[in-house]
């Protein structure tokens, strides 16, 4: 417990810019939940591409001796790069898991094992890229890309630690102001965006009631395909913050951090776009608390007890479901 | 209210799809099987249960697995079974996604690692009924508070519920940590006699007396005898769950599943068969485990990944939730298929979860849906021809209507019209004709 007290700044910063890594892929599973009602379990692999993508773009580029602005220019470029990716491969989720089961009526049950067998096709071809790729004879020429497809993959340029200012005794650092601001920017364009635009409005209508937004002209599989298209792209900022703080990934580096943020998204209420900042939010802050009251082997039960306990109180979530009741 | 069906609704139409038509060859095969006398269906029954206990003697080409132990495989499989039967009481009967099953397989694989080898040493048959109380209790734990939560919700709850038993084994030195406990000592020995294997190495069946089974010896090489005692333990859960379906409980699982409000209002205590469903899933689940501990002489914390309880609510899915042959088929889809194709060792993952969303895409119903699942389909689509004249197999756009409250009140009308069943001819009555 003294150690909470003495370095509760420090826990609290670093357990909301996890949270807030959290909240961004915790958007991905609430809107889709919100407008189709199922678990899109391969929304993980989303996100575990978009990491890749971002430690494949600064090695194209060529790290070695970027200095200064330069580092900053490379990381947003990467973060382009990676919501590409992420949208892209959410795109061709939908288009290949999902929708043809819709076509077919499928109960939402299936469409979750459908996700299930997508999370693990994705996971596997990429920790099998070396031999995918060497079916072609490219591996020769990509080996710096696919190389050694199962291990950990670090960054090979890293943004330099800089301490800004103190809160307490907490020195905050660069790392800590770039991902809480950044995924808190995002958060707000999304919400804006679902909020006042005419597209917003249609997945807002969809989301309420399907039927009669089709009768009233939207069009349900743009709509669908919109939410796919912008869960991917959180999902793409997450995975370069996350990349931005922790450095490293593997090809299945995805489900954890995608159990994690189902739970944030639920935390906050499913389908609630301000659910799920709140909820990842809380989780970040109390899994950090947690393992510094009770020790960090038992983060994860401090999560998912928490997560219990919350439903218990609220069953709908600290802000309670749907994503059609957000008004403008 | 007629009770005939209507004729021309059973024939299989021109533009039947591919699922109806696998749907009304399911139906076909059952009406044949009830109209069997009984004595005939208790011979091809007794042939049936014979063929799997020979099954790890006869080494039958093809079936048999070259690159590892085939008694050990069947034991696998048999044991995903036996999860498969106790989930499907909870997701196929009672409609409750659990997706931390794997965490009631855990406490009971552990009650008997502690009670015989880590804190005591009692024997294996005392532990077997403890093991199962232990899991029965874990089971109404968890139940009792979260099963009032809906949905969805439920299943990212007892998802946690996994990874804290997870967490709590890996974390608690009394359980023996990261290593786990050893030396779990097997189940009594009872020889009686010895079976020799047959051998296909020649192409013809030969028998093979250097491999040998002794009837009821727990060897640590021959793993056959675990096999047997876990096709037992199915059989005998099967007999259980097959009277629980079709008695008071059954029907009151049905009704809550498929419409919690209305059963509730007609005086099912949803919550009590709820936690009902889930304490003897549990139960099921905790059995399984022990079984798995006895024979594996070990257990330890990495042998209850979570992603062990996602393999078996695929399982369950894949078979066709809500029917126990189903269930136990796809058990053994996704326990054995793996082990078969062991020589494409680093594919099968990808090979396993590209088979999911086929047979998601194309067999939503699962290998083998319940019969009612089939009959529902008919009354639907029944009732949506009376409602918009004639329906189309599949609109032009497939998200409208997909999820939204209509669709939804009309699937309801439609299952509530499937469940009157004629109890003399097995028919569906059609109460709006």
């Amino acid at each position: 417990m003294q150690f909470l007290f003495d370095n509760f700044f420090a826990l609290t910063i670093s357990g909301l810019a996890l949270g807030a890594v959290y909240a961004l892929i915790a958007l991905g599973y609430t809107m889709v939940y919100g407008v189709l009602q199922f678990i899109n379990f391969a929304h993980s692999e989303v996100f575990m591409y978009g990491t890749f993508a971002v430690v494949w773009v600064l090695y194209f580029m060529g790290a070695s001796g970027t200095t200064g602005p330069a580092v900053y220019g490379k990381f947003a470029i990467a973060l382009l790069v990676a919501m590409a990716v992420s949208a892209s491969v959410a795109l061709l989720l939908e288009r290949v898991a999902y929708r043809p089961l819709i076509r077919r009526g499928a109960p939402r049950l299936i469409a979750l094992i459908s996700a299930i067998g997508a999370s693990f096709m994705l996971a596997e071809a990429m920790g099998l890229r070396d031999r995918l790729v060497g079916f072609v004879g490219l591996d020769d020429e990509l080996a710096p890309y696919v190389a050694r497809a199962r291990d950990t993959r670090g960054l090979p340029l890293e943004i330099p630690r800089v301490g800004l200012f103190t809160i307490g005794d907490y020195r905050v650092t660069n790392i800590d102001v770039i991902v809480i601001l950044s995924a808190l920017l995002m958060m707000v364009l999304l919400d804006q965006f679902v909020r006042r635009s005419r597209l917003g409005r249609g997945i807002r209508a969809v989301a309420q009631d399907p039927e009669s937004a089709a009768l009233m002209g939207v069009n349900s599989t743009r709509v669908v395909q919109l939410t796919f298209l912008l869960g991917g792209i959180m999902a793409g900022a997450a995975a370069t913050l996350y990349m931005v703080r922790i450095g490293a990934t593997r090809f299945d580096a995805g489900f954890l951090m995608g159990v994690k943020a189902f739970t944030a998204a639920v935390m906050g209420g499913i389908g609630n776009l301000r659910g799920a900042l709140l909820g990842g939010f809380v989780l970040g802050v109390a899994e950090n608390w947690g393992s510094a009251v009770i020790g960090t082997e038992w983060k994860d039960v401090v999560a998912f007890a928490l997560l219990v306990l919350i439903l218990l109180f609220r069953p709908t979530g600290l802000l309670g479901e749907s994503l059609g009741k957000a008004r403008a | 209210m007629s009770t005939a069906a209507s004729t021309d609704a059973t024939e299989p139409r021109a533009s039947a799809g591919t699922s109806r038509a696998a749907a009304l060859r399911g139906a076909r095969i059952r009406e044949a099987w009830h109209r069997a006398p009984r004595p005939v269906r208790w011979l091809l029954g007794l042939l049936v249960v014979l063929f799997f206990y020979a099954l790890p003697i006869l080494n039958p080409p093809i079936i048999s697995t070259p690159d590892t132990d085939f008694g050990g495989v069947l034991f696998t499989v048999a044991v995903y079974a036996l999860v498969a039967i106790g989930l499907n009481i909870v997701v196929g009967y009672a409609g409750l996604l659990d997706m931390g099953y794997v965490g009631f397989y855990a406490v009971g694989a552990y009650t008997v690692a502690v009670l015989t080898s880590e804190h005591g040493s009692w024997p294996f048959l005392l532990v077997l009924p403890i093991a199962m109380l232990t899991t029965m209790v874990s089971g109404i734990l968890l139940g009792a508070p979260t099963l009032r939560v809906r949905g969805d919700y439920l299943a990212i709850v007892t998802l946690g519920f996994g990874e804290i038993v997870r967490l709590t084994l890996v974390n608690s030195e009394w359980l023996g940590a990261a290593a786990g406990i050893s030396k779990i000592p097997s189940p009594p020995d009872l020889p009686l006699f010895t079976v020799p294997h047959i051998s296909w190495d020649t192409g013809v069946p030969l028998v093979d007396l250097g491999r040998t089974t002794t009837f009821l010896e727990f060897g640590v090489l021959d793993q056959v005898p675990y096999y047997w005692v876990a096709l037992t333990v199915i059989l005998v859960v099967l007999f259980f769950d097959k009277r629980l379906k079709e008695s008071r409980v059954g029907r009151a699982w049905e009704a809550t599943r498929e419409d919690e409000d209305a059963a509730e209002i007609m005086g099912v205590a949803t919550f009590k068969f709820k936690l009902l469903a889930f304490a003897l899933g549990a139960l099921v689940g905790g059995l399984a485990g022990a079984l798995f501990a006895t024979k594996q002489g070990f257990v330890n914390p990495q042998s209850f990944a979570l992603l062990l309880s996602v393999m078996f609510l695929a399982a369950v899915v894949v078979g066709g939730q809500g029917n126990r042959w189903g269930v136990i088929l796809g058990a053994v889809v996704v326990a054995y298929l793996p082990e078969r194709f062991r020589g494409f060792e680093e594919w099968r993952v990808l090979v396993f979860g590209l088979a999911l969303m086929l047979l998601a895409t194309y067999r939503p119903e699962g290998l083998i849906p319940p019969g009612r699942t089939a009959r529902v389909k008919k009354a639907r689509k029944e009732v949506a021809a009376l409602e918009e004249g004639d329906v189309e197999d599949t609109p032009s756009d497939p998200y409208a209507g997909a999820a939204g409250s209509g669709a939804l009140n009309r699937q309801r009308s439609a299952d509530t019209l499937a469940t009157h069943t004629d109890p003399r001819t097995g028919e569906e009555t059609s109460s709006h004709d």
